[in-house]
Parts: structure tokens; sequence; C-alpha cells
């Protein structure tokens, strides 16, 4: 069967792939477009690891068909920093060590990215349920959610500090 | 699986009627983990996100129109589809992590038809009409008349929904739905419970609907619920009377979930509860 064409832009540059109609988004990013951040852990929607934001909105991509990204923007964990300074959770993730294995934490970053994105400033119990979607078996949570919340306050500072 | 995404509801309806092998999805949040646990792919997926009317969520006149495929997250998000419709804004909110809320619809929350669906009690309450488009046009039939079983539903070959209509609740009116779970997120409900509730102008109750999720094969109204409550006052005894009324009306079953004896407690405490919501959301104005 004859392949589909896929047009987007991913972490800012335009992007074509070809794929199977069938194929998952995740598996188009990973094998034609050699992006290997997102992880696949359940491949139904249940824990996260596959997070990327598709036109601004947080998805497993795991759960897209990948000629669903046609015209679309795509981010993915590759796209989170600027250049090779660090996003603020990525560091904050550093600094609290709240990844171990490291499989579940691009989902963490992009679904953190998305949280703080629409709310600057969470509650600890609005982390949790922002992150309820991604699941972690190593760190028992903790770390994560106080490496959120460390970089909220760490991007609320310097935004402060740029406007003055 | 080839895959198309038309732009209006006449092309998948045409699609359907032509190719036998052809399903819609929006979300493909439950299309997706079915195809994993071995299910057959469909032949052709038609994908319809791309059609606005089904993504578009308006206030026509007095009547909410919901698209079939608007994912759950644009339902939370607006104010006055939830200052309308709380319980049914709130049932949708629960269906879910954020990542599959920006995907999940009621649409196929209804079509997948699960017994334990979180929206269907809460659209069947209020009265939801589900728009119906299929080869021989559009109708228009009750949410209630739509699941026949587990997995199945009154849908003809080359149906589809397009779209929900409600109409916004009278003054004094507003509704609720409060499920069980085990843990507060991420999981398929042991049993579910959807009312809406008006008063008069004294607080006694002028009409109620009450309807039960994850307790039988669809879901289930409890009629017995306005015999006790039309009247009178919503307190210890009458609330009382509603939790045996949605007892005996539910006709669940034993699973991994729950038993038989549990989800019976549960569902009378669960439609109290979303009574004395309702009714609290009532007395504060409700709707308009």
């Amino acid at each position: 069967m004859s392949r589909t064409h896929v047009s987007c832009n991913i972490n800012g540059d335009d992007a074509e792939f070809l794929c199977d109609a069938g194929e998952s988004l995740l598996d188009a990013l990973r094998d034609e477009m050699r992006l290997m951040g997102a992880k696949e852990g359940c491949g139904t929607g249940d824990c996260g690891a596959c997070s990327i934001l598709m036109d601004g909105r947080l998805q497993c991509s795991c759960l897209i068909f990948a000629p669903e990204a046609d015209g679309a923007t795509i981010v993915t964990v590759e796209g989170i920093a600027a250049g090779d300074d660090l996003h603020p959770l990525q560091q904050c993730f550093l600094e609290g060590a709240a990844l171990q294995c490291g499989v579940c934490t691009p989902g963490f970053i992009v679904a953190a990215k998305a949280l703080l994105d629409r709310n600057p400033d969470p509650t600890e119990t609005e982390v949790r349920y922002a992150l309820a979607g991604n699941l972690c078996r190593c760190t028992g949570y903790d770390k994560i959610i106080r490496s959120v919340l460390a970089a909220a306050a760490r991007i609320t500072r310097e935004t402060e500090e740029v406007l003055g | 699986m080839r895959y198309t995404a038309p732009t209006s509801v006449a092309e998948v309806a045409a699609l359907l009627g032509t190719d036998p092998e052809a399903r819609v999805f929006a979300g493909a949040t439950d299309l997706v983990p079915q195809m994993r646990a071995g299910r057959p792919e469909p032949g052709l997926a038609v994908d319809l996100k791309k059609i606005v009317r089904l993504m578009d969520v308006s206030l026509d006149g007095g009547t909410w129109r919901i698209g079939a495929a608007a994912p759950t997250a644009d339902l939370t998000a607006n104010a006055a589809l939830s200052a309308d419709l709380p319980g049914l804004v709130h049932a949708a909110g629960l269906i879910g992590s954020d990542q599959i809320q920006n995907r999940a619809s009621l649409g196929g929350n209804l079509c997948n038809a699960s017994p334990a669906a979180d929206s269907v009690p809460a659209l069947v309450v209020n009265d939801a009409r589900a728009v119906v488009a299929g080869p021989a046009g559009e109708r228009t039939v009750p949410v209630l008349d739509i699941p026949t079983g587990p997995g199945r539903t009154s849908l003809e070959p080359g149906e589809f929904v397009v779209e929900f209509l409600i109409d916004r609740p009278p003054a004094r009116t507003s509704d609720a739905y409060l499920r069980l779970i085990p843990r507060t997120e991420m999981d398929i409900a042991v049993v579910g419970a959807a009312a809406r509730l008006s008063l008069d102008s004294d607080g006694n109750c002028a009409a109620v609907a009450i309807a039960l999720g994850a307790v039988a094969p669809t879901v289930v109204l409890v009629p017995a619920a306005s015999e006790v409550l039309i009247g009178g006052p919503i307190d210890d005894a009458s609330l009382a009377a509603v939790a045996r009324a949605a007892g005996d009306a539910a006709n669940p079953i034993d699973d991994k979930r729950g038993t038989v004896t549990y989800r019976r407690q549960v569902a009378g405490v669960l439609a109290k509860r979303a009574v004395t919501e309702a009714a609290g959301r009532a007395g504060n104005g409700g709707g308009q």
C-alpha cells in the first residue's frame, strides 16, 4: 500500500515524512524523524511517556494516527530547551533528582510545560492533577512534583527580573 | 488501514454508505487501545475532527449544540456551558488525563457504549438529544435510546453522531454527576450517578431525573425517584427513599471493580449525594 505524505512543523522546523496510515505519530516521530525523546510506555494513552503538544494541546502521540499531523504544529521534548540552555523545568528536574531511569521524563517535561504555560503558579494539588496522566515507576512522584513547583517559582522570578 | 479526514457531514455519510470497512473516530482514545488489544483495525479510519460542526460548542437560542467530536477539554474550558450544565461538564472532565481530555469526545464516549461511560448519565438526565446522520439523512434521537448493551448501539450501519442538543435549564434547575473510583484520577467508574433537579419557589422538588452508570448493561433511569421527591422537601427522609430507589433500579454485575451488593449500596449513596448537590445548585439559581 502506498505510504502517506505528511507535512508539518516540528519544534519550529518544517518537516515532511512518509508514514503508514495506521502508524502512530509516536512511531513516525521516532522511526521517520529520528526524534527519540517521546517514549512508548503503554501504547494505549495511559502512561503519558509519549506526551507531545500538537497545535498547542497536550496529547499522547501513541493515540494519534500519524496522518493526523498533516498541517499541524508539533512540539516534542527536543523542542523545549533553547539551544544549549535547558528549560527551567529540565534544569529543576536535574537539580531535584526528579528522574531515575528516565523513560517517563520526556513526557513529564512536556506535560509540565503545558501546565505552566496555562497556569504559571500552580498549587501542589494542581500539579498532581495535571500530571495524573503521566506514570513514573521509579521516583514515587514527590521529587517530580517538587521540581515542577521549583521551576514555576524560577520562571516567575526570572520573568520579574526581566521586567524589572 | 487507510485514513481520511473529510470536512463535511455529507462526505462522511457518503463514505460510510459506500465503504463497509469505514469507521468514524474522533480522539481514538478507545479505538487505539482496542486495536492494540487485538481487535481488527478499520479498513478506512474516518477522522471527524476536520468537520467544523462536529468540533463546535455553541449556544443556539435556548439550546446548547455540542459537536460529537469536540474534545472534552473544550467543554471544561467553556464558562457559559459550565454554568448551565455543571454536572455534565464535570462528568466530561472526569474522563482520563489532560492528555486524554484533549482528544476524548462525548460522541466517542456514547458510541463506544461502555456501561461505565461517565458522560452518558449526565447527558441523559439533561434530556440530551443526539443528531444522527446517515444514508437517509439526519434524525434526532434521545441519547437514552442509543446504547443497547456493552459495546453496542442502536445506530444503523452507516450512521454516526453529529452533535448533541441540550436545552438550557430553566430557572432553579441544575445537575450533578458523581462517580466512585478507588483512586482520585485515571480510573473507570465502579458506579456513576447523575441527577438533575428543579426546585419550586418553596424549595420543594418540582422535577427530578436520576440516571446511573456502571450498574447495568446500559445507563439506567431511576423513575421511582420522582414519586418520592416531587412535591416535597429535599430532606433526610426523602433522600433515604432516593437511595433505596436507586439501589433497586441498579442491576449490576460482580467484577474486579465491585460486587453486586457493593454497587447497589454505592448507587444509592451517590444518587442521594448527586440529588443534594444538584438541589444546592438549583437553590442558588440554577441555570439561568
